[in-house]
C-alpha cells in the first residue's frame, strides 16, 4: 500500500476508492502483530471484529455518502469502554473485564466509520508516566525499545509513532496524552475539559480526567477530535456547545507569514533550570520557527505555577481514592479466591487487583481527605489550584497560546525511575497545569536530543480554543519535518 | 399528652429529627432507571445503578424540584449554589464505594414547621434539607432461590433496585421537647411533604424514615450527649423508642453515669434501644465535592416556576377555616391532617347552598365524625370515597331544611356508602350507585338520588302540622296519667311524651315542631 498512513491520507483514498477498508485495515493488524514481541503497545488485538468493520465500512464506502473516517482504523486506549471487547485498565482487576457498553467517544468514532483494531497498553488506571505500571507489562519506545514511551497513554503513542494504526485515543488526566506523544515524536492533543465526555472512561481523577488523540499531525488530531467531540447528557461536566469544525478551520488558505498576529507567551518559569539542554535547544529553535512563521514571542509569568505538582499529586489521589472504591470485589472484576469475612474479601480482593502505584496513590488521596488533613491538604491544594487558574487567565489575556518544552527530559531507560516516584512524579511539571485549569494543550514534535529521542513542544490556549493551537501546530508542521521522520525499523 | 413515664420533675428531654423522605419520582437520582417498589431483585438497577466502570451520575431535575418546593413550602432559604458530596464507605449495597449526598452546602437551609402541642401551634425550626441517593438493600434471608443456589445458605445477597432512590434528608433542631411532641413533629412533617406531592408517604415502603437524636439535662442545663436512634419507620415506635432512651439516659445520669455518644437501634419486640456503634468506631467518611457533578445553581426563574406550582399550604387553610369558617382550632387541625381530607371538606362545604358558620360546622362535624369511621372502618382512600363530597352537602342540606332528622340523615349516608362500596366492589355499578360516586357537576342526579333513597327508606321527617297534631292529641289522650304528672310540676314528664310522639310517628316526626305542638296543647288545654 501506498497511501499515506494517516488519518487525512487513508480517509481520502478510502473515500477515493484507491484502497479499501480491509486492505488499510489488514495492514494494520499485520503491523501491529509484527511490533508486539518489540513494543507490547496493545493489551487487545481484534482481527475479527476490525475486520468485520471494516468489510461495513467498505459497503458504506461503495454507496457513497459514508461519513468522514469511514475505514480508517483506529485503536484506543483500554481505559475507554468498548462494548463487547474487554476494557482493562492495564490492571488485574479488570484483567477479564468486557464492557457491557461504549464510551461516549468510543462511539462517537464507531459513528464516524473508524474501525477499532484494538485496545492499547497504559499505566493502571492511568496512573503513571512511563507506562511501566502495566499489569501487561511495560510498551517499548519504538525510537528505542529500552526506553520508556511516556504515559499514560504509552500504548497509544508507541502506536501511532510506529506507525501500527494513524491515530489511537488516550486520556490526560496530568499529560498523559502529551507527555507520552512528546517522548514518542507525535503530535497529541488534550482538549479542554468538557469538550469530550467522560462516560466511559474510567475515572482516576473525575475533574481532570480528559479523552485526547494521538496521532502523527495536528491535521489528523483534528479530524479525530471533531468526530469526537460533542456534548453528551450523560455527562454532567460535558459541555453544551456548537462544534468547531477544526478541520476545515485547517484546511482554509494561508500566506507565507500564517501566523502573523499569534502572540505566543513564554513563561519565565518553563524556561528555568531543570530542562535538559537538548530539549531547550530544540524548543529554541522551533520557537524561532514560529516567529519566522509570523508569530510574535512575549515573556509572561506565571508565578504559581511552581506550585502545580503538589497541587496536583494531592488532588487527582484524592479523587482517585473515592473513584477506585467501586472495585471491591462485589459486582465485577477481580475476587479474591478465599477470605474470612466482608473486610477480609475488602482487603485482599484490593491487595491483589491493584498495583504498587494504584496503591501508593489511594493511600495519598485517602490520607489528604482524612478528618484533621483535608483543611490543610485537599481544601489548600484546591485553593491554590484556584490561583493556578487565576495566573493561567492573566497571562492568557496577554498572549493567545503559552508555549514551552512539553517535558523537560526525552524518554528515560525503562526501570531507572521505578524506586524514585517522586522523580517520576517531577517530569510532569509541565503538563500538570492544563489538568488543573482545564485548558486545552497540545504537544508537538520539534527535535531530537543526542540520544536520537523525540523532543515535544507544548502550545497550552484558551478555555475551547483549540482551533488557536492546531493551527499554530498545523503551519509548524506544514513548515518542519519533526513529525514525518519514523522510527528506524517501522517504516513501510 | 405526654406518657409521663420520663417527664420527672426536674429533668428535659430534648429531641432533634432527621427524616429521609423518598421523593416521588419515576427515575432515581442520578439514573434512568424506575424507583417503582417491589419489583424483582436488581431489575431497576441500570449501568450507573450498579457502579460499572465508566459511568457518570446525572442529577434528575423533578428531584431538585420536589426539594426545592419542600424549602420554598417551608419557609427555608434556597441556596443557589448547593454542592453535591461524596461521603465515602465500604459497603456491599453502595455500589460505588460512596454515597452522593450534600454535606457543606445543602439546597435548602432554615424553615420551620408548626406542629400540634397543647398550647396551640409551636413552631419548629428546621436547621437544613439535602439532596441525596439511597443504598441498596443487602438480604441476609429468604433469598430467591437461584440466589440461594449461587451463594449458599449462610450467602447474602444484595438487591440495588432501591440503590439511587432519591432522597431529601430534613434535619430538625433539637427543638422537641418530649417524645409525644417528636411523633407530633414526624406525623406533621409526614402530612406536610405528602400534601405538596413530594413524597407517597408510604411508611411501610420506607418512603418516610426516622432518625431521633435523644439527649436529656436537668432544667436550665447545657446540652447533654446525645444518642441517634437509627431507622424508625413508623409514629408509634418513634415515641416508643423516645421514651425508653430519654428514660435509659436519665436513670443512668441519676445513678452516677454518663451518657456515651453513639448509634442505637431501637428493638420493637423489647421495646429497648441498643447500641450499634459508638463515636470512637464512628468512620470517617471522608466527604469531598463529587468531581463529577458540578455545583448545582438555581436561577430566580425555576425558583418562582416552583412557588407558583405549589399548592395552597396546610397552615393557611387551617387560618382560613378558623377565620373565613368558624371552624375551631382544633377542628381545623383535624380537616387539615391532609391534603385530601381537607380538599373533600372544602369541596362539601362549598356544594352548601348557604354558606355560613353553621353550615360549615356541620360538614365539618360530618367529615371528621361519620365520613371519616367510614372511611377507617372500609380503609378506603379519600378521592374514592363512595359518598362523594357534593353527595355528602346533598345529604346535609336535607337535615338543614328540615327534610330528615340528624339520625335519619346517619342512616341516609351509611346506606349510600354501603351501597356504593358494594357497587364499586362487586364491579357491578348500577345506576344509582354510579350517581353516588360521580362529584361536584353530579348535583343534579345526587339530588335525585338522595330524593329518591329518603323516600325508599322512608326517613322524611313529619313536619305537616296536621299529621303531627293527630299524633300529639292522640298520645295526650293515651297518656293521661303522665300529662298529670306534668302538670303536676315534673318537668322530665315532657320529654316523655315527646318520646311517645316520636315513636307513634316511627322516628319520623320532626322533634321540634312535635315539642312545640305539645308544649302549646298542655298550655292551652291546661
Amino acid at each position: 500500500m501506498t497511501e499515506p498512513f494517516t488519518v487525512a491520507g487513508l480517509a481520502a483514498a478510502l473515500h477515493a476508492r484507491r484502497i479499501s477498508s480491509v486492505e488499510a485495515t489488514q495492514e494494520s493488524l499485520a503491523r501491529i502483530e509484527a511490533a508486539q514481541p518489540a513494543l507490547n503497545a496493545f493489551v487487545t488485538i481484534d482481527h475479527e471484529g476490525a475486520l468485520a468493520a471494516a468489510r461495513a465500512a467498505d459497503v458504506t464506502l461503495a454507496r457513497g455518502a459514508a461519513p468522514p473516517l469511514a475505514g480508517v482504523p483506529l485503536a484506543h486506549k483500554d481505559v475507554l469502554m468498548t462494548a463487547g471487547l474487554p476494557t482493562t485498565c492495564a490492571s488485574r482487576m479488570l484483567a477479564d473485564y468486557v464492557a457491557p457498553y461504549d464510551a461516549h467517544v468510543v462511539a462517537r468514532l464507531r459513528d464516524a466509520g473508524t474501525t477499532l483494531v484494538g485496545k492499547t497498553n497504559m499505566d493502571e488506571f492511568a496512573m503513571g508516566s512511563s507506562n511501566e505500571n502495566s499489569h501487561f507489562g511495560p510498551v517499548g519506545n519504538p525510537w528505542n525499545a529500552a526506553r520508556i514511551p511516556g504515559g499514560s497513554s504509552g500504548g497509544s503513542a508507541a502506536a501511532v509513532a510506529a506507525r501500527l494504526v494513524p491515530a489511537a485515543t488516550g486520556t490526560d488526566t496530568g499529560g498523559s496524552v502529551r507527555q507520552p506523544a512528546a517522548m514518542c515524536g507525535v503530535t497529541g492533543i488534550k482538549p479542554t475539559y468538557g469538550l469530550c465526555s467522560r462516560y466511559g472512561l474510567v475515572a482516576f481523577a473525575s475533574s481532570f480526567d480528559t479523552p485526547g488523540v494521538l496521532a502523527q499531525n495536528a491535521e489528523d488530531c483534528a479530524l479525530v477530535l471533531d468526530a469526537m467531540a460533542g456534548h453528551d447528557a450523560r455527562d454532567a461536566t460535558s459541555v453544551d456547545r456548537a462544534p468547531a469544525d477544526f478541520t476545515r478551520l485547517l484546511r482554509r488558505g494561508a500566506g507565507a507569514r500564517p501566523l502573523a498576529g499569534l502572540r505566543i507567551g513564554l513563561p519565565r518559569e518553563y524556561f528555568d533550570a531543570g530542562v535538559a539542554p537538548d530539549v531547550a535547544k530544540a524548543v529554541e529553535a522551533a520557537l524561532a520557527e514560529l516567529r519566522a512563521l509570523g508569530g510574535e514571542t512575549v515573556a509572561i509569568e506565571l508565578p504559581t505555577v511552581g506550585h502545580a505538582i503538589p497541587v496536583y499529586y494531592v488532588l487527582a489521589p484524592a479523587e482517585a481514592s473515592s473513584n477506585l472504591s467501586r472495585f471491591d470485589g462485589v459486582r465485577y472484576g477481580h475476587r479474591a479466591a478465599a477470605y474470612a469475612d466482608l473486610d477480609d474479601l475488602y482487603c485482599r480482593t484490593r491487595a491483589e487487583g491493584f498495583g504498587p502505584e494504584v496503591k501508593r496513590r489511594i493511600l495519598i488521596g485517602t490520607y489528604v481527605l482524612s478528618r484533621g488533613y483535608y483543611d490543610a491538604y485537599y481544601l489548600k491544594a484546591q485553593q491554590v489550584r484556584r490561583l493556578i487558574s487565576q495566573d493561567f487567565a492573566h497571562a492568557l489575556a496577554r498572549c493567545d497560546v503559552i508555549a514551552g518544552p512539553t517535558t523537560p527530559a526525552a524518554a528515560f531507560a525503562l526501570g531507572t525511575r521505578v524506586a524514585d516516584p517522586l522523580a517520576m512524579y517531577l517530569g510532569d511539571i509541565f503538563t500538570v497545569a492544563a489538568n488543573l485549569t482545564g485548558l486545552p494543550a497540545i504537544s508537538i514534535p520539534c527535535g531530537f536530543d543526542a540520544d536520537g529521542l523525540p523532543i515535544g513542544m507544548q502550545l497550552q490556549g484558551r478555555h475551547f480554543d483549540e482551533a488557536t493551537l492546531l493551527d499554530a501546530a498545523h503551519r509548524f508542521q506544514r513548515a518542519t519535518d519533526w513529525h514525518r521522520l519514523v522510527p528506524s525499523g517501522y517504516g513501510r | 399528652m405526654s406518657r409521663a413515664g420520663h417527664a420527672r420533675i426536674g429533668w428535659e428531654v430534648v429531641v432533634g429529627i432527621e427524616t429521609h423522605v423518598q421523593l416521588s419520582t419515576a427515575s432515581k437520582m442520578f439514573s434512568g432507571a424506575s424507583t417503582a417498589f417491589g419489583a424483582a431483585p436488581n431489575v431497576n438497577a441500570c449501568a450507573v445503578d450498579l457502579a460499572l466502570p465508566g459511568v457518570l451520575p446525572v442529577p434528575n431535575r423533578g428531584a431538585i424540584e420536589r426539594a426545592l418546593a419542600f424549602g420554598l413550602a417551608i419557609g427555608g432559604t434556597i441556596n443557589r449554589e448547593s454542592v453535591f458530596a461524596r461521603k465515602n464507605y465500604f459497603y456491599p449495597d453502595l455500589p460505588k464505594g460512596y454515597q452522593i449526598s450534600q454535606y457543606e452546602r445543602p439546597i435548602v437551609t432554615g424553615g420551620a414547621l408548626s406542629i400540634a402541642s397543647d398550647d396551640g401551634e409551636r413552631s419548629i425550626r428546621l436547621t437544613r434539607a439535602h439532596l441525596e441517593e439511597d443504598a441498596g438493600k443487602s438480604l441476609h434471608e429468604g433469598l430467591p432461590q437461584e440466589a440461594e443456589a449461587a451463594v449458599g445458605r449462610d450467602g447474602s445477597g444484595i438487591d440495588l433496585n432501591r440503590a439511587g432512590t432519591p432522597l431529601l434528608e430534613i434535619v430538625s433542631e433539637p427543638d422537641l421537647r418530649s417524645a409525644a411532641e417528636a411523633a407530633a413533629y414526624a406525623r406533621r412533617l409526614h402530612a406536610f411533604v405528602t400534601w405538596i406531592g413530594i413524597c407517597d408517604g408510604n411508611l411501610q415502603e420506607g418512603s418516610f424514615r426516622c432518625d431521633a437524636n435523644v439527649s436529656v439535662r436537668r432544667e436550665g442545663a447545657p446540652l447533654g450527649t446525645r444518642c441517634e436512634i437509627k431507622n424508625l419507620n413508623s409514629f408509634r415506635f418513634l415515641e416508643l423508642a423516645i421514651d425508653y432512651e430519654a428514660r435509659r439516659q436519665i436513670e443512668l445520669i441519676e445513678d452516677g453515669g454518663s451518657v456515651r455518644q453513639e448509634t442505637r437501634l431501637y428493638d420493637a419486640g423489647r421495646n429497648e434501644t441498643r447500641p450499634m456503634r459508638s463515636k470512637e468506631d464512628a468512620q470517617d467518611y471522608r466527604y469531598f465535592p463529587d468531581p463529577d457533578l458540578p455545583p448545582l445553581a438555581i436561577d430566580e426563574d425555576w425558583i418562582e416556576r416552583v412557588r407558583t406550582s405549589l399548592p395552597e399550604l396546610p397552615d393557611a387553610v387551617r387560618a382560613r377555616l378558623v377565620t373565613e369558617h368558624g371552624i375551631t382550632h382544633y377542628d381545623a387541625q383535624q380537616l387539615t391532617a391532609s391534603r385530601e381530607l381537607a380538599e373533600y371538606y372544602e369541596r362539601a362545604a362549598a356544594a352548601l347552598p348557604a354558606h355560613d358558620a353553621a353550615g360549615f360546622k356541620l360538614v365539618a362535624n360530618w367529615v371528621l365524625g361519620e365520613f371519616s369511621a367510614a372511611r377507617n372502618r372500609d380503609d378506603v382512600p379519600i378521592e374514592r370515597a363512595p359518598v362523594a363530597p357534593a353527595l355528602l352537602a346533598d345529604i346535609l342540606r336535607h337535615v338543614t331544611d328540615g327534610t330528615i332528622s340528624v339520625s335519619a340523615a346517619k342512616t341516609l349516608f351509611n346506606e349510600m356508602w354501603n351501597a356504593a362500596l358494594r357497587g364499586a366492589t362487586a364491579g357491578n355499578v348500577i345506576g344509582i350507585v354510579s350517581g353516588l360516586v360521580e362529584t361536584g357537576s353530579a348535583t343534579a342526579s345526587t339530588s335525585s338520588s338522595v330524593d329518591a333513597m329518603i323516600e325508599s327508606l322512608g326517613l322524611r321527617q313529619v313536619s305537616d302540622v296536621g299529621e303531627l297534631e293527630a299524633l300529639v292529641d292522640a298520645v295526650i289522650a293515651a297518656q293521661s296519667a303522665v300529662v298529670a304528672e306534668f302538670r303536676g310540676g315534673r318537668e322530665k314528664a315532657f320529654n316523655a311524651l315527646v318520646g311517645q310522639v316520636m315513636k307513634a310517628s316511627r322516628g319520623k316526626a320532626n322533634p321540634g315542631r312535635v315539642s312545640a305542638l305539645l308544649k302549646a296543647k298542655l298550655e292551652r288545654s291546661g
